[in-house]
Formats: C-alpha cells, structure tokens, sequence
C-alpha cells in the first residue's frame, strides 16, 4: 500500500516538477538574456488558464481551446512588452521588482472584474479522460500523465532551439554579452521580443495545462511565481538545465514532504503533535532545501557558465 | 545596471545629515503631534486610527530604508518581520501574557534570530538572486503561519486585550495609542539616523557603492550588511507589536509577499535613503489606499497601473520631488 502511494505521489511530484519548469524556464530565460526580472510572469501564467476556460468554453474542444488560449495569451503578453516591459530593460532591478508588481496589483484585479472571484476549472478533455492502470490496484489518470509527457517534451523543444538552432545561438551570446551581440550587428530588440514572447508562451502554456487539474482562481499565479523563484535559485539563475533540475527537486520534494512527514515524524512523537510539527515543517520544506543549497552553492546547483 | 544606479542621490561620504532634512523631519513630526488637535476640533476620528496605522507602516517601511536604500539590499520579505513581531504579541497575549515588557524582548529576540539565519544564507547572493531568496523565506514564515492551527491557522488570531506596560494601559485610547507609536517612530528615526550616521552606516552605504573597494579596505562587507539586516528586522518587528495591538487580530495576510512589495513601494514612493522619504511614502500610501478603497472595491486595478506609472515617470519619489522643488541637490 505505501509503495503504490509512493508511486502515485512520486508522479504528482514529476507533474508539478513539470509545471514549475515551464514557468521558471521562460522566466530564467528572460533574466539571462535580457536581465529583466519579471514578477509578472506568474499572471501570465494565470491569465494563459484563464483564457483556457474561456475559449475552452466557447470552442467546445481542447485543443482549439488550448491553441487559442495561447494565442491570446501571447498577444497580451506581446502588449505588455510594448507598453511596460520595453522601457524598463535599461533600468535597475529595483524598478524592474516595482512596476511588475504593479502589474501584478492590476492583473490579480483585473481578472476578478472579467472573470470574477469564484474559482473556474477547465474540463478534463475527453480524449485523456480515462485512467491508466500502473499495478494492481494503482490508477493513475491519463490527463495527468500526458501534462508530464508535454512538460517534458517542450522542455526538449526548448533544449533543441537553445542548443542547436542560430535563434538559440544568439540568445546564448545574449545571455554572455548583449551590447556585444548587439554591436555585431543583431538587431538586439527583436530578439529581446522573441524571447520574452517565448517565455511569455510557456507560462501561458504551463496556465492552460494546469487549467483543468486546479481550480483557476485570482492569485494562482503568485504561488507558483514564488516556487519558480525557488526553482530558479536552487538550478542556478539564468540556467535551463538548472531550471529543469531545480524544478524536479522542488516539485518532488513538496509532494512527497507533504504526503509523507506526518508518518516520518510520527516515528519519533506522538499523532497529533507529528500532524502539528508535520503541516508546519512540509510547508516549509523547499524553503529548508533551497537555504541549504545555497549555503553549499551560492551560485545553485548548475549556474549558466556566461553570467559572472 | 546595478542597484546603485537609482540610488546614487545621497551626499557624499562622511557628510552629517543636512539640516534641511532635520528640519523636514521635525516639521514633519510636529505635523503629526498636530492631528490629535485637529480630530479634538472637528476632523472625523477615522483619521486618527488611520493615521496611527500609517505611522505603524513608517516604522517598517523606515527600518527597510536602512537595508534598502541605505545599504542598497532589495529585500523582498520584509514583512515577515512584522509577522514575527505581530505573532510573537498575538500568542503571548492569548497565553495570558500582556505585559509589552516581556513581548518587547522575545519579539526583537526572535527577529534577530530570524534576520541572523535568513540573513546569513540569503546574503551570500547578490542582487535578482537576493531579492527571490527574500520573498521566499518571507514566504515560508508566511506557511508556517498558516499551519500553526493552534493560533488560528488561516483564519488568523484574534486578540481579546491588548499589551501594558507594567499593567498600565498603555493603548487604552486612541489618543494615547497615537501618541505612543508617533513617539516610537521619533525614536527609530532617531535611531537610524544614528546609525547611518555613524562609522557603521558609512561603511554600509560606501559598499553599496562598491562593496570591493569597501572589503580591500579592510572592512567586513558580509558581516556589517549581515548586522543592519539584523536590525532592521527588529525594527519591523516592533512595528508589528503596534500593528497587532491596534488590529487585535493577527493573521498570515500580515506578511503576505504583496506586503513586502507595498513596503518597497513606500520606500521608493517617498524617496530611497532619505530616511524621512520612507515615513512620508508609507503615509502618502496608506492615504491613497484608502481613498481608493472608499470609492471602489477594485481599488488594486487603479494601484496597480499608479505603481507602474510612478516607476517609468518619476526619479527619487516625494522626498526628490520636495527636494528638487526646495532648490538645489536632493538629499
């Protein structure tokens, strides 16, 4: 009984792991290449399930849902740069962590005039609807297995476009030294916009993916913009493959903490003081794991090699 | 692109504070000093309460100031301090235990430990990476204050006395509540103004500057940003003592991470290492709050976009605004 549940709670790890990745992928993106730190990228994340809902509903299909969803997310995304984002790159982080916040202010409001303050859901589509069966006994549901795989699978889009395409080679020598990429003749604006529509995407994805699992509500954003913060430190800013790992040891670490510490600490005190101790130490538990990565690696576990 | 660049309008080096800014800060306070005159001769009490809170908000958004526009850390979870500092009082006072005499000591005793862990791990880091380990830690507390089910848990704690100071009834009215919080703000101004006055003051802020020249010279960069985030987090955490008294009530939304966030922007709003900016930005911000929140309940939809367009249009907040209309230099 405990390894089925070890099993299950290990692919609710991988699938919040995926979901964290999405979003902290774009959003340590844009900080290495751009060195632009966006606490807005949370609400674009809310903002991409929320217009899942919408256009979920309004189609009546997923997919199209889903693609509209994105596409819209993009636009908005794309309106923001133009408005906002554009003239804050040349400033420093202080008014970079202000003006999103105020972002942020207007956004988590904005969709509570649109949409309302009840929390939405999404359908399940039908094609994933059903469950797989793992083992005797274990059931886990398809939709949930196909997030993880289409997690996994931009994430090796994004390795095979930074890595091997001549965008990707442009952003990495955006990332080392940006006046100099600019100096060599590329027209350093448009890539800033390529890469910020880039995160801007993947949030929104990571959004409409999560759509049909969690209750989209007003503010779904902030708390996983603040986990990919933790993903961010812990894999080594402005790094991908840091965010990927970090996003799997967050991810992982929070599921099975809060599954699994109440029965670990019942080991050493009594029932209800282990489910005191065990509520409070889970919910804190990435926190304790990105402290101690960071008294070991200031730099988290797999810094990106251009930045200092 | 580093910190210092918005931040680079403080005088120079080993000058004492300017007299045009001891005697905006005495203006300011006898101001102040003025309002309970006022609400006697017919402005609606409402302003009294409001006021106070303001003040409760300029002691924290004034020990912020020291970090941040002093010493040019950008701290993200400041308001865990008040949290600590406001559920060290809410769980003393419902175990029975008013006397602020012994609140006082375990809640600075608490922040310090907590600003000397914290503290220790996230300044080890530099800039975008110090303010995400801020909000997290800020984040954390905030957690665990939701998971402490035996004070309330989310719903929060509600406090059915307030604190005395060797049994006498210290925020008994509102008037004298008033008062005790306008002269605990005169007395953290003071303070900080010491400080950064000081020998130690100098050094933190020359290593905003330039923290390498600071550390050749012989001076322990880590160690004296490690001592003023100390201590600004017990000067937060005495805010939070005022905060609960005056709500009765303490809940996680204390130390929300939007809260750390409105304390920047009180910051930044008055003006970054003036000191008094920080008093005169939580007050501007508090009044404008709740004038929004009067008139409309999506009051954050018209914040939020003031927030962004103060950030693009306006250098160096009321106090360079103040300062550049004055004449002359801001400082």
């Amino acid at each position: 009984m405990t390894t089925s549940l070890l099993i299950v709670q290990v692919l609710n790890g991988l699938q919040l792991g995926v979901l964290l990745f999405l979003v902290a992928a774009g959003l340590t993106l844009v900080f290495g290449v751009m060195d632009f730190i966006n606490l807005a990228h949370g609400v674009q994340y809310m903002l991409g399930a929320y217009l899942a809902v919408t256009f979920v509903a309004l189609t009546g299909s997923f997919v199209l849902g889903l693609a509209m969803a994105l596409a819209a997310a993009l636009l908005i995304g794309l309106a923001l740069e133009f408005l906002v984002f554009r003239h804050l790159y040349e400033r420093d982080h202080l008014d970079q962590v202000l003006a999103t916040f105020g972002l942020i202010l207007l956004l988590n409001q904005g969709v509570k005039i649109v949409w309302g303050a009840a929390p939405l859901s999404v359908p399940v589509p039908e094609f994933l609807s059903g469950s797989v069966r793992l083992m005797d006994g274990i059931l886990y549901p398809t939709y949930r297995f196909a997030l993880i795989g289409a997690g996994l699978a931009v994430g090796g889009l994004l390795w095979f476009v930074v890595e091997k395409t001549r965008t990707g080679m442009l952003l990495r020598a955006g990332a080392s030294n940006a006046p100099m990429v600019s100096a060599l003749g590329v027209d350093i604006r448009r890539l800033f916009m390529i890469v910020f529509a880039f995160g801007t995407m993947l949030a929104g994805f990571a959004g409409a993916m999560a759509a049909p699992i969690l209750s989209v509500e007003p503010g779904m954003g902030d708390t996983v913009l603040i986990l990919a913060f933790v993903v961010i430190v812990v894999g080594g800013i402005g790094s991908i493959r840091g965010a990927f790992v970090g996003a799997l040891i967050v991810g992982l670490v929070d599921t099975l903490g809060r599954s699994f510490m109440n029965d670990l600490l019942r080991l050493f005190m009594s029932a209800p003081s282990a489910r005191a101790a065990g509520a409070a130490l889970s919910s804190m538990l990435i926190y304790l794991v990105m402290a101690i990565v960071l008294f070991v690696r200031p730099e988290g576990l797999l810094p990106s090699k251009g930045r200092t | 692109m580093s910190a210092s660049d918005s931040l680079a309008e403080t005088p120079p080096l080993g000058t004492p504070l300017p007299k045009r800014r001891q005697i905006f800060a005495a203006m300011l306070f006898a101001l102040l000093a003025l309002l309970p005159v006022a609400v006697a001769l017919g402005l609606p009490p409402h302003w009294m309460t409001l006021v106070t809170r303001a003040m409760i908000f300029a002691i924290a958004a004034l020990s912020l100031d020291l970090i941040l526009g002093v010493g040019g850390l950008v701290s993200f979870g400041h308001a865990a301090f008040i949290g600590i500092g406001a559920y060290a009082t809410g769980i003393m006072i419902t175990e029975g235990q008013a006397e602020a005499l012994l609140a006082l000591p375990v809640i600075l005793a608490a922040c310090a430990l907590f600003g000397a862990v914290t503290g220790a791990v996230s300044l080890r880091t530099r800039g975008v990476a110090f303010i995400m380990i801020t909000l997290a830690f800020g984040q954390m507390v905030f957690f665990l204050a939701q998971a402490l089910s035996a004070y309330g848990g989310d719903d929060g704690l509600t406090l059915y006395e307030r604190s005395t100071l060797l049994g006498f009834d210290i925020f008994g009215d509102r008037t004298r509540f008033f008062y005790v919080v306008l002269a605990a703000l005169a007395g953290c101004y003071a303070l900080v103004s010491v400080i950064v006055a000081s020998r130690f003051g100098r050094v933190l802020r020359a290593a905003r500057e330039n923290a390498t020249r600071v550390s050749v010279t012989g001076f322990d960069v880590g160690r004296v940003r490690l001592i003023a985030y100390v201590i600004s987090g017990m000067i937060a955490g005495l805010s939070g003592f005022f905060l609960a008294n005056q709500t009765e009530f303490v809940s996680p939304a204390f130390m929300s991470w939007q809260r750390s966030g409105e304390l920047i922007f009180m910051v930044v709003l008055g003006g970054t290492g003036s000191l008094h900016g920080a008093i005169v930005g939580a007050i501007g911000f508090l009044l404008a709050e709740d004038v929004l929140a009067r008139w409309t309940e999506h009051w954050k939809a018209i914040f939020g976009p003031l927030i962004v367009l103060f950030v693009l249009f306006t250098r160096g907040g009321i106090a360079g605004l103040l300062g550049r209309l004055g004449g002359g230099r801001h400082g």
